[in-house]
């Protein structure tokens, strides 16, 4: 029996060690970028997802997909929130595969980004949600509700993570990389300081693009992120007048019961 | 109901005379709804009401849901991104049901240990606890099978593994396992009948909760002294109760709000705070994540599931005495549906007459190692599968098996428990002294 209790406790004494293991698990470096829209307030930068859709469109999209986004969605509130004719404009840059007329049409504001596999490249549609940048300390839930997962975080660093080395490996190139995990890419580095001219004249050093198309990916993961965070901001202040209220009605209701002035 | 005796319903005008000679449903609300309570219970007692709000919120949210899903392997993933972003108010729709499914056990969690704790399974309320281990049961098949459906890596491969370990059962494992998938792999003919049963299931958790509640309604409600309502007239049934409505409804509410007020920041601010990232990825057969890590609310389980490996002395035991038959994979499965069996039985393991650990000095001992051991399985579930986390889990699952087989038998005979109060009402009375005579009575 004092065995059984013993390694518990022991048990519990390595849980503490064993937490910093965890948090020492992840060797890659992935930069602490502020974003606009983390924490309970946050809320997206509407000219730094324009900028963000400029990257996208200039660069990632020769290689990667965004399949589950449609072109209207740039119009929506909450997002880079492009007017109608902008959106019209946008779509029709692009060639999209129409099954009725079997050929590739200008795209219209209904039709989604089209999906790109040619090079293997991954969709980004929900890349921001489907990587986990870092854990907070020890996994705890302040750090989650502050800075979220760290997805856009992640995005950034590896765009940025470049250390200028490659190798030769089975036929492939792979290029050094501080944050990506395991140190090596098959990516070769996409942004260049100066690359991509943005039109409200922002810094535009690859620190800066990799920033902004990573807000950008953020929020084709989430777009109702806004939405969200207002309803959860209404909800909490409703439930909490009506949790005083309810208090209030408790302790009344039971003061007779429990003897107590009500 | 019988039970506790209570006012009745009297019917009064002309139409509810009527209705109640053909069909007593007034009456039956009536007295579900007023039925004498124990007026001592504690705060732990509101769990029942935040679990019967959550099957509800989910059977919701979730025929909501079941209108603009696909299961298809081709579409789930898509669909469910569909609702996130076409469908109004559909990412509220889909992390409350998301979220919801971690209330929900976050709150059957702490309804069990209460009811551990205050010996809330004892004579005569044995059956009380057994239907409520099916509904865990049943719960939890349906929280598998709803993690399947929007097809991610994790819902892949989490189906892949939890099936397989039907696969483990010797001789007739993998007949059964191809029975349930409806293939020899996960594939489309297991989503759509993952899909089916995830709409299924809830009812009959419904189903099980009305017996649970009709149950405890004959018992009566246990409560912190473990002592039980004196039933001898209607009067001596007042001193120790009051009526759930309004006194106790109105606190569960109470308590619901506060839950609530964490659970919608959460739905808010970090609705994927409890999920994996992984599964924001689509199901891909051909790749196999780095680390399959089940929900949360499984990982106690699932650690125990992977504690008893090959090396283990029980395991090698076990296996040599059965000549083999009974292998590590299989004794590990046996051993992750025992400590969910131990727990169901615990009515005929526990040998003490007294009922509440308020009054056993040892059990409480062992009963609060025993929520720290929950704790820590969790904790190494959630670990990879070597040292020191593979140590760590055979000892915790051996606590676990040892507080439930050896321990509460062993306790009910060497423990010299305090001396427990007569009655509810004087136990209330200690904690809320009677005014004297003349004050009352001015009132």
């Amino acid at each position: 029996m004092k065995n059984i209790v013993l390694s518990t406790l022991v048990a519990l004494g390595l849980s503490m060690g064993g937490s910093a293991a965890l948090a020492s698990e992840a060797e890659s470096h992935i930069t602490d970028y502020e974003f606009s829209f983390e924490g309970p307030f946050g809320k997206f930068d509407q000219a730094q997802l324009q900028r963000g859709l400029q990257v996208y469109t200039e660069v990632c999209s020769a290689c990667h997909g965004l399949r589950l986004v449609a072109f209207r969605n740039l119009g929506d509130a909450g997002g880079p929130t492009y007017g109608e004719a902008e959106v019209k404009a946008y779509a029709a840059q692009w060639d999209i595969y129409n099954a009725e007329a079997d050929e590739d049409l200008p795209g219209k504001p209904a039709d989604k980004f089209p999906a790109n596999t040619s090079a293997g490249a991954p969709d980004l549609s929900v890349m921001a949600k489907a990587r986990a940048g870092f854990h907070g300390p020890y996994g705890l839930l302040f750090n989650q509700l502050t800075k979220g997962m760290g997805g856009p975080e992640y995005i950034a660093s590896v765009l940025a993570g470049y250390d200028g080395h490659e190798k030769e490996q089975a036929g492939t190139t792979l290029y050094g990389n501080t944050a990506f995990p395991g140190g090596n890419i098959s990516m070769a580095p996409p942004l260049e300081d100066g690359l991509v001219e943005f039109a409200d004249g922002s810094k535009n050093d690859v620190e800066n693009m990799a920033q902004d198309v990573a807000a950008f990916l953020m929020w084709t993961a989430e777009p109702k992120l806004m939405a969200r965070k207002q309803f959860g901001l209404v909800a909490f202040i409703f439930l909490g007048i009506l949790g005083v209220l309810l208090y209030l009605t408790n302790k009344k209701l039971w003061a007779p019961i429990k003897r107590k002035e009500a | 109901m019988s039970g506790i005796p209570h006012d009745s319903y009297e019917p009064k005008s002309n139409f509810e005379k009527w209705l109640d000679v053909r069909l007593p449903i007034v009456g039956l609300i009536y007295g579900t709804i007023m039925i004498p309570t124990p007026k001592n219970l504690n705060w732990m007692w509101i769990w029942g009401i935040v679990l019967a709000f959550c099957l509800v919120l989910q059977i919701i949210t979730g025929i909501v849901l079941a209108m603009h899903y696909t299961p298809h392997v081709d579409m789930a993933f898509d669909s469910v991104e569909h609702i996130m972003r076409d469908v109004n108010g559909g990412w509220a729709l889909r992390y409350i049901h998301m979220n919801g499914a971690s209330l929900f056990f976050a709150a059957v969690y702490s309804h069990i240990f209460r009811g551990l704790y205050y010996g809330s399974y004892k004579a005569p309320r044995e059956i009380t606890w057994i239907i409520g281990m099916l509904i865990y049961l049943a719960m939890m098949a349906t929280a598998f099978m709803g993690y399947v459906l929007p097809w991610g890596q994790m819902s892949f491969w989490g189906a892949t593994v939890i099936t397989g370990l039907f696969g483990a059962i010797p001789g007739i494992g993998e007949a059964i396992q191809t029975w349930l998938l409806g293939g020899p792999a996960v594939d489309n003919a297991t989503l759509n009948r993952f899909f089916s049963l995830h709409y299924l299931l809830p009812f009959v958790i419904a189903t099980l909760v009305a017996v649970h509640i009709w149950a405890f309604h004959t018992t009566g409600n246990s409560n912190p002294t473990g002592v039980e309502v004196r039933r001898g007239s209607k009067e001596e049934v007042k001193k120790d109760t009051v009526p759930f409505w309004p006194y106790y409804v109105i606190k569960d509410l109470l308590a619901l709000v506060v839950i609530l007020v964490i659970f919608v920041a959460i739905v808010g601010f970090m609705p994927n705070f409890l999920g994996h990232p992984d599964n924001y990825i689509g199901a891909n057969p051909l790749s196999t994540p780095a680390h399959i890590v089940p929900e949360w609310y499984f990982l106690p389980f699932y650690a125990i599931l992977r504690a008893f490996t090959a090396d283990v002395m029980v395991v090698q035991i076990a296996s040599f005495v059965t000549g083999g038959i009974v292998d590590a994979k299989f004794f590990g499965v046996m051993a992750m549906f025992g400590a969910i069996a131990v727990m169901a039985v615990v009515p005929w393991l526990d040998t003490s007459s007294v009922r509440s650990g308020k009054y056993r000095p040892m059990f409480k001992y062992f009963f609060w190692i025993l929520v720290l051991d929950f704790f820590v399985l969790m904790w190494v579930g959630a670990m990879p599968a070597e040292p020191p986390y593979s140590t760590i889990s055979l000892y915790a699952s051996f606590y676990w098996f040892g507080y439930f087989l050896i321990i509460l038998p062993l306790l009910g005979v060497l423990e010299k428990p305090l001396p427990v109060p007569d009655t509810i009402e004087a136990d209330f009375d200690a904690h809320y002294p009677p005014k004297d005579a003349d004050a009352s009575a001015a009132k």
